[in-house]
């Protein structure tokens, strides 16, 4: 294998690894919800500029800053639901999408008003800026450290929905929504929990996204949050396996395509939405999804 | 139609001709071009209306769909002479080098390309719902932007196309979104219209009652579609300038905007909206603008200030107003009597029922 | 009797979905102008059999004719324009619109002018659409609905609202008509009634029947035949009287074996 391709197979994994982290926040709440919950690349956003201001306004220590960034991401979330997504719990199904809609649009436009729309260069941290040669290339640790970090996060939160009461929950809620509200699960709870759990991840993700490409800005999250909701449906929608799968496609297909095609970068932001077409044209319910049929 | 209110149509008609005369002849272009705009905004979130609205598809293409009209007149109709100064970067394709239109040719072209780019898309993801639906369109949106920044002999890519002539005055615009508003009232309240409806409300049923959803969805498309395509080429002939950038679909949640304001499935809410929202993002510039009073500098004010305030009106809309100003309902003459009466000899008491 | 071509054959007719067989291997004759009930304990796959033949599901197995016409894998939309129209068990209605508008939208399969002549309002249009309006107000006049013709569907009473599906289904012109427990919900008086109702409907618009129904005292008066369903299985056809004194269909419907 040629050292450039090592390269490219080494982004092409940890782009896909950033891809997975966040998609599975989308697939998490369309699996309980059924909706696209429109704002979550602008949430991922949020969690970037929380950890520029710890890390380069505040000067908190990174490891802290890190974990107070998934805290706050993780209540932000919970923010949303609460304000946005609840109070339509029982509206047409178009509503709760605009308002998702609205959400996105609100956060992009408060970025925009609070930071100002000029990107700011995300800070730089030694330890994952260095870097480690490998078969004749150098190699940042960041490239490493996220598809190990995706990794672990995806045994935990597999363990989380297998084995934990919370996890059963999550699971009788997204299989039927009212029997499991009938057999006295907190639906309001549960829910609550998916969206802190899937704003952490997208702010895990967030993070890394800002080390390994250091620019952060009001629109950041509209491409990478578009694509990762396009790498849930790959996967199957509703399935965390199947978001961390699709994550991966999208992620080095990418990648490959820039680095074998370059004539076809222009397209590269093209390339999600066709493979998305595709899907949604051949097999809806993406490679892990299951098939479901409207009652008549 | 009453008769009366046939009478009170045509004064209404008139009313608005002697309004656009004036226009044209006293205000400041500043003026002209916001009033222009909200005609524009008009004909693209009536437009998409169509498709949303009263046939309930999400769909948040529109963007797309505008860019392809607002090109198609950039490219047709600078003048030739012109055109090395353009595309200066790589000179347009000899193809088309030499093809210049006239306007009204050029904009019809271009929402005809809309509809054509309507009907492929609209094959594959016609069959898909709700949200599924919103992303694809999307994402076609996207890909058409792309494509549109690619096609550099074309479209001269991310530098876009200057020196657009000004052919679209005030007579132009509210011209065509009288001809556009027209047209969809007419459709909506035929056969095709209530098909159309039957298909929002309830998909299954349209179905057995012998409506073929994927025509009507697709008709309903390429019609929203081509008036998209008018839109967007009045919106580059107004502004004399396309660029890839205009057509982010973030822009479409402005038409998303309007007709939630308006009512989904209003043609009179949608237009009133249209007015409401373009000109008040032009009016609530000062937002925008540091303001204070005295030495006293009030904190809020500061460029993105503006924008903050619409998506928390969208936001507040959508959670507490959620038919908009009126929901599936048309202005007509009886109800403005009864407001008028309203107000003229007894004035409400409180509580009264709705 | 044995000349007569039935209006609607299914030939063992089954439906899957995943490991499940909803109704299997269902072979159902109707002729013309018969009134026919297809009933069974819930959940026996009744309205999955409707569904079938009026083009919501393919089925999976089997061959659903109609008037010697294979009709299998046919669209909904497709299915009612040959001639089959149908109501729904949970109503379905046009909700937000209004009773005229309900009836109209099913006159729009019959339409020949295309969508720029409707816009336009040209002649040919104008003729069709007075027509269409005609029709639609004798079918009101005759449902008893015309006090109600600008209401908004959603606000009919409940009797009001079932019938206005019928009537919205008969818009379509059709031969064979299919009713999805159209007593669901009803009192006895009403359920005479509709007993009634069904009757004179048939007789006027020349019609076959073929419907789902709980209410015995409705099935047995006026089906000619009826075919009962159990756990996706045919387990009986025959007349009412033969039907009342079947001990398979008691046992079905009592669940003498099965644990109740």
């Amino acid at each position: 294998m040629s050292s450039t391709t090592l390269q490219h197979l080494a982004n092409g994994v940890s782009l896909g690894s950033l891809y997975a982290l966040v998609a599975i926040g989308y697939t998490m709440v369309y699996g309980i919800l059924r909706m696209i919950n429109f704002a979550h690349g602008d949430i991922f956003m949020m969690a970037a500029y929380f950890a520029f201001f710890g890390i380069a306004t505040f000067r908190v220590p990174w490891p802290f800053a890190f974990i107070g960034v998934i805290l706050a991401t993780a209540l932000l979330g919970m923010l949303v639901e609460r304000s946005a997504y609840r109070p339509l719990r029982d509206a047409p199904k178009n509503s709760i999408l605009i308002s998702a809609i609205g959400v996105s649009f609100l956060l992009e436009n408060l970025a925009n008003y609070l930071f100002s729309g000029k990107p700011k260069a995300f800070p730089e941290i030694t330890f994952f800026a260095n870097t480690v040669v490998i078969g004749g290339v150098s190699i940042q640790v960041i490239t490493f450290f996220i598809p190990a970090v995706t990794m672990i996060i995806l045994a935990i939160l597999l363990y989380i929905i297998n084995r934990t009461k919370l996890g059963m929950a999550m699971r009788a809620v997204s299989k039927d929504y009212e029997t499991a509200m009938v057999m006295g699960i907190d639906i309001n709870k549960v829910i609550a929990a998916t969206f802190a759990i899937g704003s952490g991840l997208a702010a895990m993700g967030a993070i890394m996204w800002g080390i390994k490409y250091p620019q952060v800005q009001p629109m950041m999250g509209v491409m990478p949050g578009l694509k990762c909701f396009i790498a849930a449906v790959i996967g199957g929608i509703g399935n965390i396996k199947g978001a961390v799968i699709g994550g991966f496609i999208l992620g080095l297909g990418e990648i490959l395509l820039v680095a074998k095609l370059s004539s076809l970068t222009g397209y590269r932001d093209a390339f999600a939405f066709i493979l998305l077409i595709l899907i949604l044209i051949f097999r809806p319910t993406g490679i892990l999804g299951e098939k479901t049929t409207e009652k008549v | 139609m009453k008769k009366q209110d046939k009478i009170l149509t045509i004064i209404l008609i008139a009313g608005l001709f002697v309004f656009i005369l004036s226009a044209d002849l006293f205000f400041d272009s500043y003026i002209k071009r916001v009033l222009n705009l909200c005609a524009i905004y008009t004909i693209l979130a009536l437009s998409m209306n169509l498709i949303n609205g009263f046939t309930g598809l999400f769909s948040l293409g529109h963007a797309g769909f505008m860019a392809i009209g607002a090109y198609v007149v950039g490219i047709f109709t600078v003048p030739v002479e012109m055109r090395s100064m353009v595309f200066y970067l790589k000179p347009m394709h000899p193809l088309i080098a030499n093809i210049e239109l006239p306007f009204f040719a050029a904009l019809i072209l271009g929402g005809l390309l809309a509809a054509l780019v309507a009907f492929l898309i609209g094959a594959p993801v016609l069959r898909l719902r709700d949200d599924y639906l919103a992303i694809a369109t999307l994402g076609f949106s996207e890909i058409i932007r792309i494509i549109i920044t690619n096609a550099q002999s074309i479209t001269n890519g991310s530098l876009g196309i200057k020196n657009i002539p000004p052919t679209a005055n005030i007579w132009w615009i509210f011209g065509t979104a009288f001809v556009t508003i027209v047209f969809i009232i007419l459709l909506i309240s035929s056969s095709y219209g209530r098909a159309f409806k039957a298909i929002r409300e309830d998909e299954i049923a349209a179905e057995a009652m012998g409506i073929n959803l994927f025509n009507h969805k697709v008709l309903s498309f390429i019609i929203g579609a081509f008036f998209a395509g008018i839109g967007g080429g009045l919106y580059g002939a107004l502004l004399g300038t396309v660029d890839p950038k205009n057509f982010l679909f973030v822009l479409t949640y402005n038409f998303l905007l309007i007709i939630v304001l308006g009512g989904m499935g209003s043609v009179s809410g949608t237009i009133i909206s249209a007015f409401i929202v373009t000109a008040g993002q032009e009016w609530l510039r000062f937002l925008d603008e540091p303001l204070s009073i005295g030495s006293f500098d009030i904190p809020l004010f500061r460029p993105g200030f503006r924008m903050v305030v619409f998506s928390i009106l969208l936001m507040l809309i959508v959670l507490f107003y959620r038919n908009g100003l009126m929901g599936t309902k048309e202005l007509n003459w009886d109800m403005l009597k009864r407001i008028g009466s309203k107000f003229s000899f007894k004035r409400p008491k409180g509580g009264e029922a709705k | 009797m044995s000349n007569v071509v039935p209006i609607l054959k299914t030939q063992g007719i089954t439906m899957r979905f995943g490991g499940i067989t909803a109704v299997n291997n269902l072979s159902i004759e109707v002729n013309p102008g018969e009134i026919v009930a297809l009933i069974g304990p819930n959940g026996a796959g009744k309205t999955t059999a409707f569904n079938m033949i009026t083009g919501v599901y393919t089925p999976t197995e089997g061959r659903i004719i109609y008037c010697g016409k294979d009709i299998t894998g046919m669209k909904p939309d497709q299915i009612t324009k040959n001639g089959i129209a149908r109501t729904f068990q949970n109503i379905r209605l046009f909700k937000k619109l209004s009773v005229l508008e309900n009836i109209l939208i099913a006159r729009h399969l019959r339409l020949k002018s295309d969508f720029l002549s409707a816009t336009l309002r040209l002649p040919q249009y104008r003729m069709e659409e007075k027509q269409m309006r005609e029709k639609v107000d004798v079918l009101i006049n005759e449902f008893g609905l015309s006090k109600y013709q600008h209401e908004v569907a959603s606000s009919l009473p409940y009797g009001v609202q079932r019938r206005l599906e019928i009537a919205r289904a008969l818009a379509t012109e059709p031969s064979l008509l299919l009713l999805d427990e159209p007593a669901a919900g009803m009192n006895p008086k009403e359920t005479e009634e509709l007993t009634h109702f069904i009757r004179d409907i048939k007789e006027r618009y020349n019609l076959t029947v073929f419907l789902i129904e709980h209410h015995m005292e409705l099935v047995m008066e006026i089906s000619e035949r009826i075919y009962v369903l159990d756990f996706g299985e045919t387990i009986a056809k025959g007349t009412a009287n033969e039907i009342q004194n079947n001990p398979k269909v008691i046992e079905a419907y009592l669940g003498v074996e099965e644990d109740a």
